[in-house]
Order: structure tokens, then C-alpha cells, then sequence
């Protein structure tokens, strides 16, 4: 208990210092007096007319501390197909991810089975999966708009794409180790092979399993973002791109700092479902 | 309104009893049977009741005479007694009914599009019947494949490519045709700050220009540009294909030295201190098309009274754009985060025309941007002219049939016509590029004229 508080006041001390030293880094600079001599319409063109307010460089964190305000102030607003609130971006990030990773499952899981159970095919597909396991969800968006012919769909396709692989070899690889012990008293007690495997391997092979799944979320997560800035339209990539277009830098940042808390609730979540898995031999 | 009361016995031309200073107030002003409420409906109804009109009374002077002497409503009254208006509104409303109400348009977020997207703020699409959605897109390759997998109905393009796309470069062949023109001008050079002493493109050898898609007006333009300089696009710099809107990020990122881009990037890049604009696209060839609003082949079949519906909707808008009165209106709606979010300052820079340079001068060009819709083939033939000298095209060209085929030079006349806005009475017309003549009659004629061109 003392080493958690010891390790939350350190943590706390980290987060001062860092914006203490941006603070300092983006203090305004102070350019002079020759600008006021300039040419005054040039300089109202320029932006920097007296009263104009023009955000210039990196944002400093109070200005940050504005953006995050007003943006999860108005988390839902919709105004019109290209200017959507941070929640409602969050949410087709989530259903993309959602969908592309629930299909992935889907695939990954009994056919990681189907490999474990079968050294055979386990030695026969893994050139393939060594091969597409590597391949950046980039590459793969212009094949996928090209066939799909649908760019969310594409979206989906690439999320699950790239998600499919750790699940996949995870699965085979756990379905793989199972203690033969088990698998040989089992044996002996005659357990019909549906059975087996879902009363003693999938148990067995449940914690790589999950390990599996938990790295795929955290990558579905990451490719997102890729993807949607590619495909624009909707989600937390289109809204990095948007406000990429306006060399908003507030905006992006704080698009940053969203992206990373919903990963590390992603990653929480299935952190607690691995723990609810694991066993003590 | 384009077309006059024919119940009226003062119409000919404008507002000829003089007791109104325009015909629409003067037809406001007439009670009851004014057909014409402004609204889609009513210009059809318009269009009937004139037809019969004209069966009726050949001569313009009798009709007059016999509406003065009876009265507008007695008139009407007599003779919808023995012809069923109604029935006939009837009969051409479903005839004219939209086959497709719901649509999908792309567009890129530059002020290049100012037409076609400011139509939706300002209501021009939902006074056609349409309900328009603006999809914003992350890059032309995008827009090209977004149009042919049918995600969008139309779509804001680069002029060349709906060219390339009907003939099948760089993508597969499906015919793509150019409705109007979005504008013309409104690009420039721009160059990174480091530069500001090498005003002179012959010290350009070795430079990274951004440009934003292949088959770009920018391209060809950079590339005629640079040769007449005697510098070898294709050799002597390297051309980047980079999205408009990232275009100011690698300026700054210094990845590349300049780019012919698209406002408001150009500006942008002057606003952020990044780089000046060394000369403005109309210096090159004054009056040359950028972007064109285009749809599928396909789509005009299915869907031509949709089509049409869209057409006069960016037909108004880009004839509003064009008057420089209403240029500060159309920077405040298309600058926020749904359209092209941008500062408004900015985009009235652009807009206006009086803008800061980036090299301490205010420059005052009124027409640095203009929205001529009016889709001239010769444009078209000039592209590919360029196509075929920087090798995007082999062999041997059908310039004049292509042409004819993308550019609906003598539609876009005749919805132009029905809208009262002035189009040119031929669609080929001579132009010059950097003082060389261009004649759309010998174009093989003048791409033999050229010293530097990619090898065949």
C-alpha cells in the first residue's frame, strides 16, 4: 500500500515536471517593437493586427487545458457530415475497431485451434502467416478500397487484417502446448473430443489466448487511427486529419491524449480478463 | 426567374411598365394568378402556361392586346376553361420529378470548391428538391476511387481528371464527364522563406516541388512553367504528389521547397510564416481551369432530371461566387470546421484578392480567383496536349473526341441559358500560356513546338 501511494505521488511529480518544462518551452517570445513599425494592413493580413488572436507554434498548456475543456464539453455535437463531436469520432473509431476485431475473433480463434491441434498444418500455413503477419495496415488500404469498392467497409477490413495474426498464432501456439499429462488423462477417461476441447484444452491454452487477444486490441487500436486518416469521413483519425488540414496543433494533441486513454481502457479491460483466465499449475 | 409572365401584357423584356425597378418585384406586385412563386414547381408551371400561350398567339403583340383588354385573371381563367393546366402541371411534374434525392458529393477541402460546397449552407441544393451531403476527403486519389466505387454520386475533381479517368490512366477506364468548371486561377508558387533570393526558376535545379496529384492542372502548369524556364521537370527537380492540405506541413517540415498548390494552402503557408508566394497561377496562364465539378457517365443516364436539378444548383452558386460583393458571405460559410476549417481572415485573402505576400507587400488582384463554370473543350485538348508531352499518354490522341466527350461544353450551355447567365457561343476558343498561342484546331502542332519534353 505505502509503495502504490510512493509510486502516485513520483508519477504525479513526472506529470508536474513535464508541464513545467513545456510551459517554459512555449512561453511567448517577445518579438520587439519592430513589428509595430511594420506595414499595419500587412501585418492584419499576417494575422497579427492589434487584437488578433492567432495561435502561433506549439500550443502551450493552458491553451491545451482550454482545448480539453471545450472539446469534452460538447462531446456529442453534430454539425453536419465533416464536424462532429470528440465523443461521437470516439464512437466510430469503436465500432470500426468493434467490428473489424469481433470478425477477427471470430477467424483467429478456431482456426488457431484447428492449427494447434495439427503440427501438420501448423508447419504448412506458417510461411503465409510469417508473410501477411508484417504487412502495415497502409499497404493493405488501396487492395482493400480496390475491391471493396466501400471505403468503411475497407476501414473494417484492415482493422481485421491486421488483427487477425497475434490471436491467431497465440491460439495455435497455446492449443499447442497444452501439458500432454492432461491431454493423456483425458485420454484415459475416454472425454469425447468436443469435450476435450472445450473442458480441457480451451481452459489449458485460455491465459496465451487471451495474451493473444489483448495484443490484438492494442494493435486494431493503433491501425485505426492510420486507417481513418487515409479514408477520412468519420472517426478519431478523420478528426486528426481535419484539424491537421488547419495546422491546429491543440486539437491534434489533444486527439493524442484521447486515443491513448481508450487504449489503455482497452488494454485494462482485457488486462482483467486475462487475470479472470489465469491459473496456478 | 428566367421566364416572364405570359399572363402579363407588359412583359417582353425586364420590367417594362416602369413602376417596379425589377421584374420580380414588378411580378410580385401582380396579384392571384402568378404562377411563379419562385419555387421548382412554379417555374414548370411557368413553363407550361407560356407554351400555351404561345400555341394560342403567335404573335407576342396579340397576346398583349388581348390580356390588356380582358385582364390578367380573366384571362387565365378563359383560357384554362378549355385547357386543363392543372392536369398538365400534373403530367410534367412527374416528369420532372428528381429519380434521386439523397446524394453523396466529394469534395476537398480548398477554396478551389467554393461553389459547390458553399450551395449547401446557402441552401441552393435544397431549393432544387435535393438533399446533398458533403463527404470531406482526404486526397484526389481518394476522390477518384470513392467516384468509381459509386460511394459518391459526384464530385468535386481536378479538371484533368475525369480526362484521365475516361481514358483509363492511372486507374481503370469509366467514363467520367465535367458538368462545369469550379474555378479558374486561384493556385500559385509558392516557396519555402530559405528561398527568398532565388526568385529565378533557372536556380531551382535540385528542388522538391509538392504538387497535388498527377494529373493536376498544378502539374502541368509547374511542369510548362519550370521548361519554359529551360529547367527539365522530369530531370533537373523532383515533383512530389503530396494532399493539398499537407502540402504547408512538409513546407515546413522542409521536405519540400515549394509547391504549386491550391488556396487556401498558398496563403496558409504565407499566414504560418512558412514560406511567400513567388507568383500567382494567373501569371502563368490567366483564366486556366483548376477543378471541375463531375459525375459518372452512368449517373446522367440514370438520373437526368437529378442531374439537372444538381446542375442548376452549382450553376447559381458559381454565379454568385463570381461577383466579388458576395465574396466576404461565402469566406464566413465555408470556413468552419465542416466545410474547409480555415480562418475566415485567410480565406478572405484568398478570395478578395488584396492578400499578404509573405514578402512584406500587400498585393491587390481582384481576379486571383474567379468561378467560370463554363467548361471550355479547348481547356480539355490543352490538358491532354500536356498528357502526351510528359508521356502520361503514348501513341496516338483523339484530342477533339475526348474533349467533346468529358467537357459538356454545349450542355453546360444550354443549363446556363436556362438560367439567364451568359456562356460563350463556341466551345474552343484560342488562349495563350506564358505568351505562346495555343490553338485547340493543331495540337499536335503545338506539342512538337516545345524543346523540353519527355522523350517518346
Amino acid at each position: 500500500m505505502k509503495d502504490t501511494l510512493r509510486a502516485a505521488v513520483l508519477s504525479l511529480l513526472f506529470l508536474f515536471t513535464i508541464v513545467g518544462a513545456w510551459h517554459l518551452a512555449t512561453l511567448p517570445k517577445d518579438t520587439g517593437a519592430s513589428s509595430a513599425a511594420a506595414d499595419d494592413e500587412y501585418a492584419k493580413l499576417m494575422g497579427k493586427g492589434p487584437g488578433a488572436k492567432k495561435s502561433e507554434g506549439f500550443p502551450t498548456p493552458a491553451q491545451m487545458g482550454q482545448a480539453i475543456v471545450a472539446n469534452l464539453a460538447q462531446p456529442f455535437y453534430d454539425n453536419g457530415p465533416n464536424d462532429k463531436g470528440i465523443g461521437i469520432q470516439l464512437g466510430h473509431s469503436l465500432a470500426r475497431v468493434g467490428a473489424g476485431y469481433l470478425i477477427a475473433c471470430l477467424v483467429a480463434i478456431p482456426l488457431g485451434f484447428l492449427i494447434g491441434m495439427s503440427p501438420l498444418l501448423y508447419k504448412a500455413l506458417d510461411p503465409f502467416i510469417q508473410v501477411l503477419k508484417p504487412i502495415s495496415p497502409l499497404a493493405w488500404m488501396p487492395l482493400a478500397l480496390y475491391t471493396i469498392k466501400d471505403s468503411s467497409v475497407s476501414g473494417v477490413f484492415v482493422i481485421f487484417i491486421c488483427s487477425v495474426w497475434p490471436m491467431l498464432i497465440n491460439t495455435a501456439y497455446g492449443v499447442g502446448a497444452v501439458r500432454r499429462d492432461w491431454l493423456n488423462v483425458a485420454r484415459t477417461l475416454e472425454v469425447k473430443s468436443v469435450r476435450r476441447a472445450f473442458q480441457v484444452i480451451l481452459p489449458a491454452a485460455a491465459p496465451t489466448i487471451l495474451t493473444g487477444m489483448r495484443i490484438s486490441i492494442g494493435i486494431a487500436w493503433l491501425v485505426i487511427v492510420a486507417a481513418e486518416m487515409l479514408v477520412g469521413g468519420t472517426g478519431i483519425g478523420y478528426f486528426v486529419w481535419n484539424e491537421w488540414n488547419n495546422l491546429n496543433l491543440t486539437n491534434v494533441l489533444f486527439a493524442i491524449l484521447m486515443i491513448g486513454l481508450v487504449g489503455m481502457v482497452l488494454d485494462f479491460m482485457f488486462a482483467r480478463l486475462q487475470k479472470m483466465v489465469t491459473y496456478v499449475e | 426567374m428566367s421566364l416572364k409572365n405570359p399572363f402579363d401584357p407588359n412583359v417582353h423584356l425586364g420590367c417594362s411598365c416602369g413602376h417596379h425597378s425589377s421584374q420580380a418585384e414588378h411580378d410580385a406586385a401582380l396579384p392571384g394568378h402568378d404562377a411563379d412563386d419562385g419555387s421548382e414547381e412554379g417555374l414548370q408551371r411557368r413553363v407550361l402556361h407560356s407554351a400555351a400561350m404561345r400555341a394560342l398567339f403567335p404573335h407576342d403583340a396579340t397576346r398583349r392586346k388581348f390580356i390588356r383588354a380582358v385582364g390578367a385573371s380573366t384571362a387565365f381563367s378563359a383560357i384554362s376553361s378549355f385547357i386543363p393546366f392543372g392536369a398538365l402541371e400534373a403530367i410534367a411534374q412527374t416528369r420532372g420529378s428528381l429519380e434521386k434525392k439523397d446524394l453523396k458529393i466529394g469534395f476537398i477541402p480548398i477554396t478551389c470548391a467554393s461553389p459547390l460546397i458553399m450551395a449547401d449552407p446557402l441552401g441552393f441544393y435544397r431549393n432544387e428538391g435535393l438533399s446533398v451531403t458533403l463527404n470531406k476527403t482526404a486526397g484526389w486519389a481518394l476522390i477518384r476511387d470513392k467516384m468509381l466505387n459509386k460511394e459518391h454520386d459526384a464530385s468535386h475533381f481536378l479538371s484533368p481528371m475525369p480526362v484521365a479517368i475516361t481514358m483509363g490512366l492511372g486507374s481503370v477506364a469509366q467514363p467520367m464527364e465535367v458538368a462545369t468548371i469550379q474555378n479558374i486561377n486561384g493556385q500559385a508558387i509558392v516557396l519555402a522563406n530559405k528561398h527568398k533570393d532565388k526568385r529565378d526558376p533557372k536556380q531551382w535545379k535540385g528542388f522538391k516541388f509538392g504538387i497535388p496529384f498527377d494529373y493536376s492542372i498544378h502539374n502541368f502548369l509547374l511542369r510548362y512553367y519550370l521548361a519554359e524556364h529551360g529547367v527539365d521537370p522530369d530531370t533537373d527537380v523532383q515533383l512530389r504528389v503530396t494532399p493539398p492540405p499537407e502540402l504547408v506541413a512538409n513546407l515546413r517540415a522542409g521536405n519540400i521547397d515549394g509547391f504549386l498548390g491550391p488556396d487556401p494552402f498558398n496563403q496558409r503557408a504565407v499566414y504560418d510564416e512558412i514560406g511567400f508566394i513567388h507568383i500567382l497561377s494567373k501569371e502563368i496562364w490567366d483564366g486556366h481551369p483548376c477543378c471541375a465539378f463531375g459525375v459518372t457517365g452512368a449517373f446522367v443516364k440514370e438520373n437526368p432530371n437529378t442531374f439537372a436539378a444538381l446542375y442548376r444548383a452549382v450553376l447559381k452558386a458559381a454565379q454568385m461566387a463570381r461577383d466579388p460583393k458576395n465574396r466576404p458571405l461565402i469566406a464566413k460559410v465555408i470556413a468552419p470546421p465542416n466545410y474547409l476549417n480555415q480562418p475566415e481572415p485567410l480565406l478572405e485573402q484568398v478570395l478578395l484578392g488584396r492578400f499578404a505576400d509573405g514578402l512584406g507587400n500587400v498585393r491587390n488582384v481582384p481576379d486571383r480567383v474567379d468561378f467560370d463554370p463554363f467548361p471550355w473543350q479547348s481547356m480539355a485538348v490543352w490538358m491532354l496536349t500536356q498528357m502526351k508531352r510528359w508521356g502520361y499518354i503514348k501513341g496516338e490522341v483523339n484530342y477533339k473526341q475526348i474533349a467533346e466527350q468529358v467537357f459538356l461544353a454545349t450542355d453546360a450551355r444550354k443549363r446556363m441559358a436556362e438560367l439567364d447567365i451568359k456562356a460563350p457561343a463556341t466551345n474552343m476558343q484560342k488562349f495563350k500560356v506564358m505568351g505562346r498561342e495555343f490553338d485547340p484546331a493543331q495540337p499536335e502542332k503545338y506539342l512538337a513546338s516545345f524543346a523540353i519534353r519527355k522523350a517518346a
